[in-house]
């Protein structure tokens, strides 16, 4: 209690510093880019001091802040976090910067509308990711899909307003039904807070219907097969930042609510159904890798790796129970999740890092046709060496944080049963099949064209954000301990939810 | 105790005062009756902040008048509501020539009716309100007398609006015969007595004419041609403040008149509620209109209204009244927005008209990209929890189905209000003219939204206030 409000700040600075943006207008964007660049340090800033004060070793939730806010519907601005949700929030932070940096000069059109609605996104996700009350969850979950709304659409690639009507529909349509779930269960337990509706006892049928409302809502976000379709067309039509907020960040939103609502709010009904969501993901892991594999568009490509790799995300947070049922004990039964955690933030930071690498030659080139590159590598060598060293962490290469998150998930895929690990694990092949073969097209090989001969090799701003993401990703990779450390006793608590019944009389 | 009647007492002294300023003074001085209008609404409010609030049910006029904290409440919203709806219309309908006395004067007549029908407890002054708010409406949609299509809207709302009166008369002469009184306590008892066939076809008369006063369906036919034809500044006026009598009237008639029955007018109203909210949100998509689309949103919103009566237990109640005032708020800037980008020779009322408009003019376009999440229900805006609260009161009633059933067709409502975003923000202007200053209006309308917003972060305070005057 003693750091009170820090964590607030770390809500509200970026959406006051994105209105303030918004006010200075275009007229003023040199001052806003600068405003928008310190907003999100000073963010960053703050954040790295969460992470420092932060006390590991507790499944305790830390820098909570609780005042009345909708007494009249028994809801709270009640906000902290934990080992699971604090990486996820350090993430946010640090994706952002990038975000802006990346856009510095590029951005021609209404560059203040655009680092105001990066830096209003920013704040939104972190309050979804340290809402301790439902109501809070929903509210930020929701208003966040305004800003990337006006993202996708006004930045966008020629078909973005389809793209970005279809986003919002999508996951409107998702979390609508996840909203009459909450109110239910509200009804229910009288509190909205989430740690009580975690507690509230649900007979099985209506934990498979809150379950179920539930998915929808986090599997368009995940996004899972088959309701992943407005990803790549969302991808595709966005801005670079767009891509990265979207695919770092947004998506993980979805991998959160399964861990912190679906496994512990519906435990019952989640061993009941994880065969649902483990076949889906197995489906997204396999299939998918092969769609991947025939994309022509180097957004696509990346947009389809990332269902792929969402799909260990969801396949390490439900193996839980066949890892009980086959060992017999609760006994190292966390590794999934402790992969499905590691995986999104990996996920997070390599293919963020992949989008901003396709926007350093979309920025040159104005295609991101596969077919109109070739020979990168001797016109952009620093470049070539970055994209590189992501296209190897994305396909899992040790000593990358991309090997740690899948490893992780493949070993509990081990424990649960043979088969899972032998499909799960043919992520390694299919993976290391697209990213390799993107880059032999696209940067190894003889100079393709002329265009691709005048490319100009990273400038300074661009070196920068790809050598801090690379720093990121190494650092992960090498030595994952400290991540593990601080979301241990997390995941800890979570699996014991998770394996406490709470249909009322049974346990 | 006759100073609780406060409201429409000051209402009908200032509509006459006005009425005779103009004759004699108005001719050189067009912005006389508009000042002047104000300024009785100014008083209207000052005047019922001090004696015409009451803490207590309190029954005036042997029982045909009720005053109550809710009375005091819709009131003082009907005040401010028509203020901000009369200072939006002033350079609109200065621009058309029609600020004229008796329009304003038209306008005070409807208050009053909608004041009437808010504090009527027995079935004749619920009628006299309704008459009194009609045909002040009929006259005013009609006021633009050069517009054969305003001529066209007021005719069709004139036609059915008499059909629906009649109907409601022939329900409530059913209910009197049944009963044998007029007063609506007296009368919520001795239904209970009477559960027969009679009851039956009376309510549904009353039930299909308060289905009429709220555009839901099937009786929603006049709604899309009304809210067209009519001049933006009366539309306006429909659209906003008359959907406090609405609102009035089916608090005062059904939840209290008929709650001794309240088995057959909730479903009636249930069947109503999705009908409205099917019909309205899928007509809404197809418009090209702004004023058209409005209206079917307006549809489409009575249906979420009700809907929260339809559960027949107080949280519903409560839900309606925060939802009919958060719409009223959000609905006033919307038309706000058309008034204030229409200029002479100009109805800016197609939906393409928006378009370009966030490079136009960034602050309106922020502006209005807010009423419309808002009123799509989407967080951080009021409308967010205007939504929320219908559904958990339909929850709170068992009605699962139902809820579920409101949350997807509000999903079908987003995406019309998502094309005016799409079109101030994504396309390129049409036309390109850069919105007229206008500060003070746009101060107003800033002032609107920025009440939209913060109502939205801080929901508390009007929650609350929901429940305390309907307790």
């Amino acid at each position: 209690m003693q750091h009170i409000g820090s964590l607030s700040v770390v809500i509200w600075l970026p959406i006051l510093g994105g209105l303030v943006t918004m006010a200075l207008g275009e007229r003023r964007a040199r001052i806003a880019r600068w405003f928008a660049l310190a907003s999100a340090l000073s963010t960053l800033a703050c954040c790295v001091r969460l992470y420092v004060l932060f006390a590991g070793g507790t499944a305790e939730f830390q820098f909570t802040e609780r005042l009345a806010w909708v007494p009249a519907l028994n809801s709270q601005y009640d906000i902290g976090v934990d080992g699971i949700s604090l990486p996820l929030v350090l993430l946010t932070a640090f994706m952002t910067v990038p975000v802006i940096i990346a856009g510095w000069t590029v951005v021609e059109k209404r560059p203040a509308l655009y680092y105001a609605a990066f830096l209003i996104m920013e704040g939104l996700m972190i309050g979804v990711f340290s809402a301790r009350d439902a109501l809070l969850f929903y509210f930020f979950w929701e208003a966040m899909l305004i800003p990337m709304f006006v993202i996708i659409g006004v930045w966008g690639g020629p078909r973005r307003v389809y793209a970005t009507l279809k986003f919002f529909l999508y996951t409107f349509l998702g979390s609508v039904l996840m909203l009459v779930a909450l109110i239910y269960m509200y009804l229910k337990s009288g509190d909205y807070s989430i740690a009580a509706l975690q507690q509230l006892p649900l007979t099985l049928a209506e934990q498979r219907w809150i379950f179920l409302a539930f998915l929808l809502a986090f599997a368009v976000k995940v996004p899972m097969w088959p309701v992943h379709t407005w990803l790549p067309d969302a991808h595709v039509e966005a801005p670079t930042g767009g891509s990265v907020i979207l695919a770092a960040i947004m998506l993980k939103m979805g991998g959160y609510g399964l861990l912190r609502f679906s496994l512990p709010m519906t435990p019952d009904a989640s061993r009941e159904l994880d065969w649902l969501i483990i076949m889906l993901s197995l489906i997204a892991i396999i299939y998918i890798a092969f769609v991947a594999l025939v994309q022509s568009d180097m957004k696509k490509l990346i947009a389809y790796s990332s269902i792929a790799h969402m799909g260990f995300v969801t396949l390490g947070a439900f193996l839980v129970f066949f890892i009980v049922a086959a060992t017999g004990s609760s006994q190292g039964a966390g590794v999934g999740m402790d992969g499905a955690v590691v995986q999104m933030i990996s996920h997070g930071l390599i293919s963020g890092a992949l989008f901003l690498c396709i926007g350093v030659m979309y920025d040159r080139l104005h295609t991101r046709d596969i077919s109109a590159y070739g020979g990168v590598i001797n016109v952009m060598p620093k470049f070539a060496a970055f994209m590189v060293l992501f296209a190897l962490a994305n396909s899992g290469l040790p000593a990358t944080s991309g090997f740690v998150g899948e490893f992780l998930v493949i070993l509990a895929s081990f424990k649960a049963g043979f088969w899972f690990a032998l499909l799960a694990a043919s992520m390694l092949v299919t993976g290391a099949a697209y990213n390799l073969w993107l880059v032999k097209r696209v940067i190894f090989g003889a100079v393709a064209n002329d265009k691709v001969a005048a490319m100009q090799d990273l400038n300074a701003r661009e070196l920068l954000i790809l050598s801090v993401l690379a720093l990121a990703v190494l650092a992960i990779g090498i030595w994952p301990a400290p991540m593990l450390r601080m979301m241990d006793a997390s995941v800890q608590h979570l699996l014991q939810q998770v394996l406490t019944s709470k249909i009322p009389g049974a346990a | 105790m006759m100073l609780l009647a406060i409201p429409e007492i000051s209402l009908a002294i200032s509509a006459c005062l006005i009425l005779l300023c103009d004759v004699y003074f108005g001719a050189g001085r067009r912005g006389l009756s508009a000042t002047l209008t104000m300024l009785a609404l100014t008083i209207g409010v000052a005047l019922t902040s001090r004696y015409g609030l009451s803490v207590h049910r309190v029954l005036l006029f042997d029982g045909l008048y009720v005053a109550d904290p809710l009375s005091g409440f819709l009131k003082m919203a009907g005040f401010v509501a028509m203020a901000t709806a009369i200072y939006y219309s002033q350079d609109y309908l200065e621009q058309r020539g029609l600020r004229g006395g008796e329009y304003f004067v038209l306008c005070l007549s409807a208050l009053l009716g909608i004041f009437v029908l808010i504090s009527a407890n027995s079935l004749l002054t619920v009628y006299l309100g309704i008459e009194l708010l009609s045909l002040s409406l009929y006259a005013l949609v009609a006021f633009d007398r050069d517009s054969g299509i305003a001529a066209e809207a007021a005719v069709k709302y004139f036609v059915l609006g008499a059909i629906s009166s009649g109907v409601l008369l022939y329900g409530m002469s059913m209910l009197y015969g049944l009963t044998g009184t007029l007063d609506l306590d007296q009368l919520s008892l001795a239904v209970q007595q009477r559960p027969d066939a009679a009851l039956i076809i009376g309510v549904a008369f009353v039930v299909a004419s308060i289905a009429f006063k709220f555009g839901a369906v099937p009786f929603h036919m006049w709604v899309p041609d009304v809210y067209q034809g009519a001049p933006t500044s009366v539309t306006l006026n429909i659209a906003t403040v008359s959907n406090l009598g609405s609102f009035a009237l089916i608090l005062r008639l059904l939840t209290h008149g008929l709650a001794g029955a309240p088995a057959i007018w909730s479903q009636m109203l249930m069947a109503v509620g999705v009908l409205s909210m099917l019909v309205g949100n899928l007509g809404a998509i197809a418009q090209t209109n702004m004023k058209r689309m409005l209206a079917y949103s307006a549809i489409a919103n009575a249906g979420f209204v009700l809907l929260g009566f339809s559960t027949a237990d107080i949280a519903g109640y409560q839900a309606a009244l925060y939802f009919t005032v958060a719409y009223v708020l959000t609905t006033l800037a919307s038309f706000g927005m058309i008034l204030m980008l229409s200029r002479r020779g100009f109805e800016h009322e197609e939906i393409a008209d928006f378009k370009g408009l966030a490079t136009r003019d960034p602050l309106l376009a922020a502006m209005m990209l807010a009423l419309m999440f808002s009123t799509a229900g989407v967080p951080v805006f009021i409308g967010f929890w205007a939504k929320l609260w219908i559904i958990q009161a339909l929850l709170g009633g068992g009605h699962v189905w139902l809820a579920t059933f409101a949350v997807l067709m509000s999903v079908i409502g987003a995406f019309y209000y998502l094309r005016v975003v799409w079109y101030m923000y994504f396309e390129v202007p049409g036309d390109r003219t850069v919105p007229e200053p206008r500060k003070r209006l746009r101060f107003i309308l800033l002032l609107n939204t920025a009440a939209v917003t913060i109502m939205g972060l801080l929901p508390n305070a009007l929650l609350s206030l929901c429940q305390r005057v309907l307790p």
